[in-house]
């Protein structure tokens, strides 16, 4: 009587109703997937091939040993500060443009929500050129941009941060306005129902919650945009990348390792300034 | 008259129809609270009242306006003269019970103070006079995630009363707490709202703190007002009818009054 809407199985078990739609989603996955590795050709086979083995440790072998001579170590530091430059110079103009766009396609701040429960359609035409305009700025790859702008301004970083801060203004606006709609919002709905203005709203009853998301993703970006950076430079827009391609055209592998293990230095320093950041906000 | 209904029933989205037809007027500096079994509608009433919910059909007038009329900068005025102190507190965690309290003012404040008030709190004198008459102005530098439920439920009345509301309103505003502290911070807001001249609107579990502490009771069930009383004129019956709770009651109705009883709930009593 107690069970009775519970479905019970053979052994007196009640039947997990969840079960076989999980166990269809599993296979749909892998059927999906399938083809993927069909139409790539991917085999782990060619890996591991004995011919390709060799060709792979002799490439290997002219890395070593890394080039660490005064005058590389000069050059060195200063194409890393500026791929730093560029990808912070990048960011921080992505910021100008992706902190409002996100405050206007958020409906996290929506005043006719408070009382209908969802935004008026008005307000959701009215955030749809906002969402329109950051899929638009990211949906062209940061690297077709550098092409050209360094055909605009000419070789160097500027192209290179003009590229970062158009494609990652439409990525780091479309995801802080999906962080700020994950948060709990009746902070933000109490404020605004007691008369506050949007932003201090946003301000007072949103940040606070969203400050250790935004920033953890935002550091995240830099170290994409320090990675960007690198690549954008094998187009001409400068440091560390330009002077890679450079070291690979030269077969300088020394030089090429050192440049590296840079990169994972970089990298790293990023990744702790997060914890510490993370740390700092919990 | 701070407030005035007429005829009001309001419909959620989803067609489940919470209140019917309410004819309510509220003087200013009278207190009111508002009781009645869960479900009943009273958050709903509340969230009407501060505008945090449009009536379906009917008229509501609120200090002297009607807010389905006012729209934008107008709306917003009226609403930072509401002050509707929730029933779990909306505070964010990481943020220190200062800015909580602070935020109580951002109607009236500008952006630009605002935004400072958020780097450097400019007025936390303020904060902690507010803070004062609940007990809790030690807690004024500590994080709202530091606190326990009653505290946060003091911090959300704490930011009403910095709000300088010329309406309050209260939705359960004491369960969280001890019952001494209940009937203190039940106090507190009975002194504010008298020394101000200001009406004061409660929704209540306790009964016995509905009536010790507001001088008129109004009953409310399934949506319609059972009866609105001053409070030493509320009886046993009317209380009993009030949370008679068909459902639950049923096998225990064996004697034949309390089967009367039941059956008078089909058609509801309306004293007004």
């Amino acid at each position: 009587m107690y069970l009775s809407g519970t479905d019970v199985g053979v052994h007196g078990r009640p039947r997990d109703p969840a079960a076989l739609p999980r166990l269809l989603l599993i296979i749909l996955a892998l059927l999906v997937l399938w083809p993927g590795l069909v139409l790539t050709e991917f085999n782990l086979a060619t890996l591991v091939d004995p011919r390709n083995l060799d060709i792979f440790a002799r490439f290997l072998a002219g890395f070593w040993p890394p080039e660490l001579s005064s005058g590389f170590l000069t050059l060195l530091g200063k194409a890393t500060l500026e791929t730093l430059a560029m990808a912070t110079a990048g960011l921080v103009l992505a910021l100008l443009l992706a902190v409002p766009l996100s405050l206007i396609s958020s409906h996290a701040l929506s005043v006719s929500a408070l009382a209908r429960g969802q935004p008026s359609p008005v307000g959701r035409m009215l955030r749809y050129p906002a969402r329109l305009l950051l899929i638009i700025l990211r949906s062209i790859p940061e690297i077709v941009w550098a092409l050209l702008f360094v055909r605009a301004v000419g070789l160097g970083p500027t192209a290179g941060v003009l590229a970062i801060a158009i494609t990652y203004s439409g990525m780091l606006g479309k995801v802080y306005a999906e962080i700020y709609e994950s948060v709990d919002r009746r902070p933000a709905q109490a404020l605004l129902q007691a008369g506050s203005s949007r932003l201090a709203a946003f301000c007072y009853g949103i940040l606070p919650a969203a400050a250790q998301e935004l920033t953890s993703y935002t550091l995240y970006r830099w170290e994409c945009a320090i990675r960007a950076s690198v690549i954008m430079g094998f187009v001409g827009a400068g440091g560390l990348g330009q002077m890679i391609d450079l070291s690979i055209r030269m077969f300088a592998g020394g030089e090429v390792v050192t440049i590296l293990l840079t990169f994972l230095v970089l990298v790293l320093a990023a990744d702790q300034l997060s914890n510490l950041l993370r740390r700092r906000l919990a | 008259m701070t407030v005035r209904l007429d005829g009001v029933g309001l419909t959620h989205p989803g067609g489940f129809q919470a209140l019917h037809d309410i004819d309510l007027s509220i003087n200013q500096g009278e207190r009111v609270a508002i009781i009645g079994p869960s479900g009943a509608g009273k958050t709903s009433l509340l969230r009407l009242l501060g505008t945090g919910l449009a009536p379906s059909t009917g008229q509501l007038h609120l200090l002297g306006v009607d807010p389905a009329t006012l729209k934008g900068q107008a709306l917003r005025r009226l609403r930072a003269r509401i002050g509707l102190i929730h029933q779990s507190p909306p505070l964010p965690p990481r943020q220190r019970v200062v800015t909580a309290v602070l935020a109580g003012r951002l109607g009236q404040w500008s952006l630009l103070r605002s935004l400072i008030s958020l780097c450097y709190p400019l007025d936390s004198a303020g904060a902690r006079a507010a803070l004062e008459p609940l007990d809790l102005q030690d807690k004024l530098f500590a994080r709202c995630d530091q606190l326990s439920g009653g505290q946060l439920q003091r911090v959300g009345i704490a930011r009403v009363l910095y709000q300088r509301a010329d309406l309050l309103l209260a939705d359960e505003p004491v369960s969280a707490m001890d019952p001494v502290l209940a009937d203190h911070t039940l106090n507190v807001l009975g002194k504010v709202a008298a020394e101000r001249q200001i009406s004061l609107v409660a929704s209540l579990h306790a009964v016995d703190l509905a009536l010790r502490h507001f001088p008129r009771i109004i009953g409310l069930r399934a949506g319609r007002v059972l009866f609105d009383l001053p409070a030493e004129r509320v009886s046993q019956a009317e209380l009993d009818q009030l949370y008679s709770n068909d459902s639950f009651n049923e096998p225990v109705f064996a004697d034949p009054v309390s089967a009367i009883a039941a059956a008078s709930l089909e058609a509801p009593r309306r004293c007004t």
